[in-house]
């Protein structure tokens, strides 16, 4: 074997475009990923309207909450252009400068303040369906957090006038009285003043009156504690059943990582194979000099080594950018060393099905890009039925198993690293023996 | 004198077709043999199992070597030259690579001074280092039949080895493998070119839809054809194949002229 292994090696260094796409391609996925992952995502330009007088205000109890605190939540979440007037900004979406425009009208405040019609922005965008897409996506989240901003200021704005009523004194607001007494202190300054009055008719009308003082202060304070929850109803607590939480970055390294290698092995094992009937060389070897089973095991070997040794070197160069925990660096290699065998398995087999170089790389291509795509489509978001046969083909091939043996190792994600090195294990034997029958035609 | 290859009942069969039926023959040490026929005759199929590519369906092929094949085997053969119709080479290696590497698979004891006899034999010492994409069709033909020769068999099976040759580089083959014959080798080859199995071959065996037909001298196959003695071998061809296989003119199809 290490004769033919030498003769591939020979033929692998001759070959210069391959060997240099080899070293090339993953330093720049390398080089992609870690540059991507390690910049903050750039925000959408969105032009800003805003047609609210200077210094508007909404005026909730004695409080006066800015519009323009408003547009500024909404400037941090998008790149904004501020425009004056609302022909300019749709020149400016028209023209394709921005994606997208928001324009704030010059009622908002009357219409926060009327208690009877909700305030309306009015939002233009344009470009293709994409675009739309993420502007969309991008506006409805920053509209979202602004409203909630927004509405935490009017909530504080009525929760300190509520607070106000309850315990009195100055409410500031014009025309109000001076040094009111709070509900809460009515029952107790009414409760002394009946201590004092004869049974009779006044002393039952005070009576009613504090039963009711006591009750609205009771009340009024509960509105309160409404009010402060009512902005956010709803509060998540995430709980992780099983395994590490996966950071979106180091998990984004998984698949990159993972990817290359299935490309870089798929390929070179499919060519290998391949290249022995193109050179009209496997007769020649298969008359007794090499076994059927040598052949195809030195092929996957020499894909799979060759693979191993760039998706490490992919891994190093990338935890430059991303911190990845070296103290588990025997978990990748086990994770690539599996990876990169069953995807060498996948690729002979290709390759004994094809016969020709060319025909067996575009098959590699056309096979491994779909699988990549299969594995990475998150449960729920097809249908159940479209799902399952989703998770059969995915679990038919090795990049899912890959991609999992290798999250596991890099970030303790489950499933645990062992069932899906087992898993690759019987994936890389089905696959070997699919090539060994693709082999039993020589010539 | 010994025969060194003996070919016993073989029959192929690819599904419904029966590509080689009962064939017989022997070949002695030092014996050029042709194997002519028609497109579909089975000439590459009968080869390809001489050198163990290939399983027969019936029969047994014993060598010199001690190795058989039999139904249902394949024994390891490595021992048997072969030469195959397309040069079975790898373009990104020199010759002197080609060579090295499957003298070292041959198992041949001094692979450096097989490389280097071959070489001189073949007349490409000179082209040692060149990569064996560069070399011409006659040129590679040759490193072709050296990588069958490499490990110094004692029988060497060549599929229509000057297919893709100009007259001069046929002669030039044919001189080669003539040297090699005149020291004991047997070989065994297919061909279309009749008057090469004429000029060349000790015996012809003409194979038509997987029969063996003729066995014996070129001259005994002109007599079967009615021509005289130096006549028209490809003539006399035609005209045995006329009177002994009408229907093999081309009209079955073989799994060998199958794309």
């Amino acid at each position: 074997m290490r004769w033919l292994l030498r003769k591939d090696l020979l033929i692998l260094g001759r070959s210069r475009l391959l060997l240099a796409l080899l070293i090339v391609y993953p330093v720049a996925i390398a080089l992609l990923i870690g540059l991507a992952i390690s910049r903050s995502p750039s925000r959408p330009r969105v032009a800003i309207v805003d047609e609210t007088p200077p210094g508007e205000t909404v005026k909730v109890g004695n409080q006066r909450v800015l519009v323009s605190e408003y547009a500024r939540q909404l400037f941090d979440k998008v790149q904004a252009v501020d425009v004056p007037t609302r022909a300019q900004a749709v020149a400016k979406v028209d023209s394709g400068e921005v994606l997208a425009a928001v324009v704030i009208p010059p009622d908002i405040a009357a219409r926060v303040a009327s208690d009877t019609e909700a305030a309306q922005l009015e939002v233009l965008y344009n470009g293709n369906a994409l675009e739309q897409s993420l502007v969309q996506s991008t506006l409805n989240s920053a509209l979202a957090q602004a409203n909630l901003g927004f509405s935490a200021q009017i909530q504080q704005a009525a929760g300190s006038v509520i607070g106000s009523l309850l315990s009195g004194g100055n409410l500031g607001s014009i025309g109000a009285p001076e040094n009111l007494i709070g509900l809460t202190q009515i029952p107790p300054t009414l409760g002394a003043v009946i201590a004092r009055q004869p049974p009779g008719h006044d002393r039952t009308q005070l009576e009613r009156i504090d039963a009711f003082a006591g009750f609205a202060a009771q009340n009024l304070a509960l509105a309160r504690r409404v009010l402060s929850i009512i902005g956010q109803p709803i509060r998540v607590n995430s709980v992780l059943l099983h395994g590490r939480r996966t950071p979106l970055n180091t998990f984004a390294v998984v698949v990159a990582v993972s990817l290359s290698l299935m490309l870089v092995c798929v390929l070179l094992a499919a060519g290998g194979v391949a290249l022995e009937r193109e050179e009209h060389a496997l007769s020649r070897l298969l008359r007794g000099l090499v076994t059927r089973e040598t052949l195809l095991v030195e092929k996957t070997l020499l894909a799979a080594g060759c693979a191993f040794v760039i998706a490490f070197a992919m891994l190093a160069g990338i935890s430059a950018f991303v911190a990845l925990d070296w103290s588990r660096v025997g978990l990748w290699l086990a994770a690539l060393a599996f990876g990169a065998i069953a995807f060498g398995a996948l690729g002979v087999a290709i390759g004994a099905l094809a016969r020709e170089v060319r025909a067996a790389s575009l098959l590699a291509f056309l096979l491994s890009l779909p699988l990549a795509f299969l594995a990475l489509v998150p449960g729920g978001s097809v249908s159940g039925g479209f799902y399952d046969a989703i998770a059969a083909i995915s679990f038919a091939f090795p990049f899912k198993a890959a991609l999992q043996a290798l999250d596991a190792a890099v970030n303790g994600a489950s499933p645990a690293i062992g069932l899906s090195l087992v898993h690759l294990a019987v994936l890389s034997a089905v696959f070997g023996a699919l090539a060994r029958v693709g082999l039993r035609s020589v010539e | 004198m010994s025969a060194v290859l003996r070919v016993s009942a073989l029959g192929k069969r690819y599904g419904e077709l029966d590509a080689l039926r009962d064939v017989s023959f022997h070949a002695d040490a030092g014996e050029l043999i042709a194997v002519v026929g028609p497109n579909g005759a089975g000439k590459t199929t009968l080869l390809s199992i001489i050198v163990g590519i290939q399983a027969p369906s019936a029969g047994t092929v014993d060598r010199v070597t001690g190795e058989s094949s039999t139904a249902g085997g394949r024994g390891a053969v490595s021992r048997v030259g072969w030469v195959p119709q397309a040069p079975a080479l790898y373009s990104k290696l020199s010759v002197a690579e080609n060579l090295e590497l499957f003298a070292r698979l041959e198992g041949v004891a001094d692979p450096r001074a097989a490389v280097a006899r071959m070489l001189e034999q073949t007349g490409l010492a000179l082209r040692a280092n060149e990569p064996v994409g560069r070399l011409s069709g006659g040129n590679r033909q040759r490193v072709n039949v050296a990588l069958g020769l490499i490990g110094d068999p004692p029988v060497l099976a060549l599929d229509e080895p000057s297919a893709s040759l100009d007259p001069g580089q046929r002669e030039r083959l044919w001189e080669f493998v003539g040297t090699r014959v005149a020291a004991g080798t047997t070989v065994v080859f297919s061909t279309h070119n009749v008057s090469e199995a004429q000029r060349y071959a000790d015996r012809v065996l003409v194979l038509a839809e997987g029969r063996l037909l003729f066995d014996g001298a070129p001259q005994a196959l002109l007599e079967q054809g009615g021509e005289p003695a130096g006549g028209d071998l490809e003539r006399a061809l035609v005209l045995f194949l006329r009177a002994r296989a009408p229907a093999a003119s081309g009209a079955h199809p073989h799994p060998e002229d199958m794309p």
